[in-house]
């Protein structure tokens, strides 16, 4: 009952705030859970902008922070996509993601109509996103760019099809630290003073084993009529916290055991401000958990194929700080968790290099489908480094021993120093089927310059990006995205039926050639012995003075050749 | 014997040959591989610009109106005359004003106009009738016993680029007095020594430390003006502000007559929690918070941090901040040197911005529930901000001689004249700059010998040098405009060489690794060479002393 009043609760909101304030922030927290005993936080904040931005000459910022503002409207940005990661989803024991990102830096952009030179326009928006989150985004060039053809959608309103004006690229060797979650935080309004940003605390953020920080910025609908925009800027922060190691052996969690803070308030410019506490257990008769305090409302959806049940804490309930000043809110177990009913999500991937030696090598990617009954198709994107060089004909697509054809094949190939292979494919997963798909590569050398700092330490490849829609085994209501809570994520599901997934598999990591980098100078010195060699004998050669020398007994040597002589029995010389 | 003899010969020839050939093709084959690409640049031309000696000409026209001037002198119009005055700022350094006034009588429309009722008509009508070019002057000299100026008022200065001036008394001096007001006139209108002197702040010794202070923004080809308005408290305020109309009402008309100097543009935004870096003091008897002036300083810092570098210009931002300070430390007084209370509530600080504190009425506060709308009154705000404004540019109020009266330049919110002031300054500011920039990378390229110099960068400073001296060259003939456009110019290219990315591609090559590398080489190559023409000189010499004696 309480779990059908919600929405409606936050329907009635949305549509008496609609026309009232140019600007909203909505904030969530989501705790959920994961089947491996970890517990995963993702917090969002969604800063709407009711404004038409590349049309105002003088800009005037509220809520919306304005130095991204200022980049969308002198590049001309239709849709931005920035994650930064640190550490690698594990979708076998954690689950199908809310949003996954590839480890390091992503980065993609869909610029508008008007744009006539991207590539500028994208080298110059790297630079400046590098600056705003002190990140080493200005290491995106030609050589780590692509612009994928199928893969990568516009996520708000668009009606662009031109790909051309969509640029995507990958930084696998970004490391994330504090000194990117400051500049993000700074863009939230509230900053990390009120709301659920107090309990960003760097020093517990990345005592985790996955971090990702994002930001997305789309226009999205003003009203239901559609008749003119606005800008959506989403800060997500997803991370995986070990319990284990955090609480001592226990799986029982709290929010200030987490995060070293609890909360106390709602950001005053938020108009929704909620956490959401996953408590949906996997066999309905006997309760495995217990959140405290309990919930004053729980909230039920479907997501992604599964029937999830959350409490929800609603921090502009006046009601919640009834009993206590602040909000701490903590899940016991009742009793231990076997552990034993880890299910395996519909569609995950694993990828490795494979191979021996320092010329050839393999890259394999597995790609599961665990559906016991409904074949889907996915879209691989592969984006790999020039100097690894792709042999096409070697690529095999076998799947249950058979060789798969896949329906949509886009092959770019590799310009040294110019371009990466990009590797578009449509294939059909058959029913709970393993789909394996190799390419055999060979490794180029480098220039001496080109080699990294740490050359040893190996050069890395991109993940291979996986986008499905994946039937449902539920039938999930088609529901207003906007209004909705997080888990509906940023992805448009078309129908009920199915839901869009986007994973990345590992990035690899590939041994090159290396030199030993002294050689040059070796060369030189050898060179150049070589050559003083060659050149004194000749010089000596061209100006000693050749004169015949007269024959005279005494010398040392002729008389020990005469004393051999005499010994021989051979005529003195 | 004599085959010995030919075979020393020979080999004496061949290693000859050797040094020569070493001298001859491997030096120079060496040297032009290994050189380092080096345009040429006009080195002379850069020490020349970097003497700083402007001559600064203004075009005066003093006009008579009928009346005014005995008969005799009356039948000498028109006239010119010249005078200059040199004002030596340094050793280099030196301006020599010269004001070319051209002296006539009024014409009739002239006349008409000057017969008008109230002198802010025929100040408008003036302008009208003869438009003026930017730099220029011109004084009308009306008869003592004219309506138009009010008793007591011996001189007004125009909205435009004119003045009006009462005739002495006695038509016997008239030529020396109107030369003593023409004189005061260009000093308020054009520029005086000291407005020289604040922009070439860099070539100047600043004595006194006060100095520092009144020191305008950089010249620069565009300015980033971003208004914020700091709310700490937004629980207990709700602040709204209609920066919008402020913006277009008050800003952008000040800023369109500042249109010739530079680029503006204008943003705003809300920031929140944004607390300032002192704690002020509560002030027990008027039951308020203080901020004292020395602790303004430390103000700034922490507040920085939050409003956000530009992301898409690299113009100087000029910051205005409105700060509506907390429900618990209000109301707020920012307090001066001496204890009293400053009544803008406004400070600002020299090449960065201001910062006014917005009192809420707290009365009202207490009654309603929390958060309190607050609708800042953007009027008290922007007189405020403007000022400000002005001040940051180096508009600076100028003195008025005593009897003179100015008018007030409206809603451009600036006298046509007030822009010449800027850009003399700034003219000549930009020339300053562009010389102290060519002159470091000059050094700079001269003490690394390394620095490769490309031809686009060599382009670029032969333009600059161009573009200078064309500054230089308008100014002394009196054209303000085109003497602006060029230094802008100037400054433009000169910052363009000097940033130039190719001259950080400094070839690395320490002394150590080069001799590391060139001995292998070059001691097996050389010594043998050497020692050779060691023998040969030795021989040459033994012989030389030798000969003397068979001659004797």
């Amino acid at each position: 009952m309480a779990g059908a009043s919600v929405p409606l609760g936050l329907l009635l909101l949305g549509g008496g705030r609609a026309e009232s304030p140019r600007d909203a922030l909505r904030e969530e927290l989501l705790l959920s859970p994961l089947p491996s005993g970890d517990l995963a936080a993702t917090f969002q904040f969604r800063t709407r902008w009711d404004s038409e931005l590349q049309r105002e000459g003088v800009s005037h910022y509220g809520l919306f922070p304005k130095a991204l503002g200022q980049l969308i409207s002198k590049y001309s940005v239709r849709e931005l996509h920035l994650s930064l990661t640190q550490g690698f989803w594990r979708t076998r024991s954690w689950g199908q993601p809310y949003l996954q990102a590839p480890a390091g830096a992503e980065l993609w952009v869909w610029f508008q109509n008007s744009v006539t030179d991207v590539d500028k326009a994208w080298k110059d928006l790297s630079n400046i996103l590098s600056g705003i989150f002190c990140a080493s985004l200005n290491f995106i060039d030609s050589t780590n760019t692509v612009t994928p053809t199928a893969s990568f959608k516009p996520l708000g309103l668009a009606n662009v099809t031109n790909h051309h004006l969509l640029i995507y690229a990958v930084l696998p060797r970004e490391v994330v630290c504090t000194e990117n979650l400051t500049p993000w935080k700074k863009l939230l309004p509230c900053g990390s003073k009120a709301g659920l940003a107090v309990l960003l605390k760097a020093e517990r953020l990345f005592y985790s084993s996955y971090h990702s920080q994002a930001v997305h910025i789309r226009p999205i609908c003003r009203d239901a009529s559609c008749l003119s925009i606005s800008w959506e800027l989403r800060q997500t922060l997803t991370v995986v916290l070990d319990i284990f190691s955090i609480g001592q052996g226990k799986k029982d969690w709290s929010l200030f055991k987490m995060f070293s803070r609890t909360l106390t308030e709602a950001c005053p410019l938020a108009s929704e401000s909620k956490v959401y506490v996953d408590i949906s257990s996997k066999d309905q008769e006997n309760e495995l958990l217990e959140v405290i305090p309990p919930p004053l409302s729980t909230h039920e959806a479907a997501v992604q194929g599964e029937r999830k049940t959350y409490a929800v804490y609603d921090l502009l309930n006046p009601a919640l700080f009834n009993v206590s000043r602040s909000l701490n809110v903590q899940l016991k177990w009742k009793r231990p968790q076997d552990g034993s009913h880890l299910s395996m999500p519909v569609l995950h991937a694993q990828r490795y290099v494979s191979g021996y030696g320092l010329q050839t090598g393999e890259i394999s990617t597995l790609i599961y489908n665990s559906h016991l009954y409904r074949a889907f198709p996915i879209l691989l994107l592969e984006t790999v480094p020039w100097y690894l060089r792709l042999y096409v004909h070697t690529l095999t697509i076998i799947t249950k021993g058979k060789e798969n054809k896949p329906s949509y094949i886009h092959f770019q190939p590799a310009q040294d120093r110019r371009r990466p292979h990009l590797l578009e494919m449509l294939i059909q997963l058959p029913a709970n089927s393993v789909t394996k798909i190799t390419i055999q590569f060979e490794r180029a050398l480098l220039k001496w310059t080109e080699y990294t700092p740490d050359p040893n330490h190996g050069f890395y490849v991109s993940p291979s990006v996986l986008s499905a829609l994946v039937p449902s085994v539920l039938a999930m209501k088609a529901v207003d995205a906007e209004q909705s809570p997080l888990f509906t994520s940023l992805f448009p599901s078309s129908d009920g039926t199915s839901y869009f997934v986007r994973l990345y598999t590992e990035p690899l990591l590939v041994n090159l050639p290396t030199p030993d980098f002294s050689m040059p100078y070796n060369v030189i010195c050898l060179t150049c012995t070589v050559v003083a060699v060659c050149y004194g004998s000749f010089y000596n050669l061209l100006t000693r003075t050749f004169h015949v020398e007269e024959p005279s007994r005494g010398h040392l040597a002729k008389r020990l050749a005469n004393i051999i002589r005499k010994l021989r029995g051979v005529p003195l010389l | 014997m004599a085959t010995d003899e030919t075979e020393r010969a020979r080999g004496k020839r061949a290693a000859l040959s050797f040094a020569a050939v070493t001298v001859l093709v491997g030096l120079p084959l060496w040297w032009k591989t290994t050189e380092t690409y080096r345009a040429s640049l006009p080195y002379s031309q850069i020490a020349e610009l970097d003497t700083l000696q402007f001559q600064l000409m203004v075009p005066i026209s003093v006009v008579f109106a009928k009346g005014t001037l005995p008969g005799e002198l009356q039948q000498k119009l028109p006239f010119r005359e010249t005078w200059e005055k040199q004002t030596h700022l340094q050793a280099k350094t030196s301006v020599t004003a010269r004001y070319e006034t051209a002296y006539r009588s009024a014409t009739s429309r002239e006349e008409q106009t000057l017969a008008m009722a109230s002198v802010q008509e025929a100040d408008a009508a003036l302008l009208s009738a003869q438009g003026s070019a930017l730099g220029s002057l011109a004084v009308y000299v009306i008869p003592e016993s004219s309506p138009l100026l009010p008793q007591g008022m011996g001189m007004y200065i125009g909205k435009h680029r004119s003045a009006v001036v009462r005739g002495p008394r006695s038509p016997k001096e008239v030529l020396a007095a109107v030369k003593a007001r023409v004189q005061q006139v260009a000093e308020v209108m054009s520029f005086t020594a000291e407005s020289i002197a604040g922009a070439l702040p860099d070539h100047i010794p600043t004595d006194q430390p006060g100095a520092e202070w009144r020191r305008p923004f950089k010249s620069s080809l565009g300015y980033e003006i971003t208004f914020s308005l700091l709310n700490p408290d937004p629980k207990a305020h709700d602040v709204h502000w209609d920066i919008e109309g402020a913006v277009s009402h008050y800003v952008q008309p000040m800023l369109d007559t500042l249109g010739p100097v530079a680029n503006f543009s204008v943003d705003s935004q809300i920031l929140y929690y944004a607390a300032l870096g002192v704690t002020p003091r509560f002030d027990s008897p008027t039951s308020s918070f203080i901020l004292s002036a020395h602790s303004l300083p430390h103000v700034i810092n922490p507040v920085e941090a939050r409003l956000g570098s530009s992301a898409a210009s690299l113009y100087p931002v000029l910051n205005f901040l409105l700060y509506v300070p907390e429900r618990s430390h209000s109301p707020l007084y920012i307090q001066d040197k001496d204890g009293a209370a400053v009544p803008t509530n406004a400070f600002h600080s020299p090449r960065w911005g201001g910062i006014m504190v917005y009192n809420v009425d707290s009365v009202a506060a207490n009654k309603t529930l929390l958060p309190v709308r607050v609708d800042v009154d953007m009027v008290r705000v922007m007189e405020v901000f403007l000022t400000q404004l002005r001040l940051l540019f180096g508009i600076s109020p100028v003195l008025l001689p005593g009897d003179t009266e100015r008018e007030n330049p409206g809603d451009a919110g600036l006298a046509d004249w007030e822009l010449d002031r800027l850009l003399w300054a700034r003219t000549i500011e930009n020339v300053a700059t562009v010389s102290s920039t060519l002159t470091s990378l000059a050094q700079l390229l001269d003490k690394i010998s390394n620095i490769v110099i490309k031809d686009d960068v060599a382009s670029e400073v032969y333009l600059a040098v161009a573009s200078a001296q064309t500054a230089m060259r308008e100014l002394a003939s009196g054209h303000l405009g085109l003497a602006f456009h060029a230094s802008k110019e100037a400054a433009t290219s000169s910052e363009r060489a000097f940033f130039d990315p190719s001259l950080l591609h400094l070839l690395y090559f320490p002394d150590d690794q080069k001799f590391a590398i060139y001995i292998p080489l070059f001691l097996p190559m050389a010594v043998p060479i050497l020692l050779s023409l060691a023998k040969i000189l030795h021989e040459a010499r033994q012989q030389h002393k030798k000969e003397p004696i068979k001659t004797d």
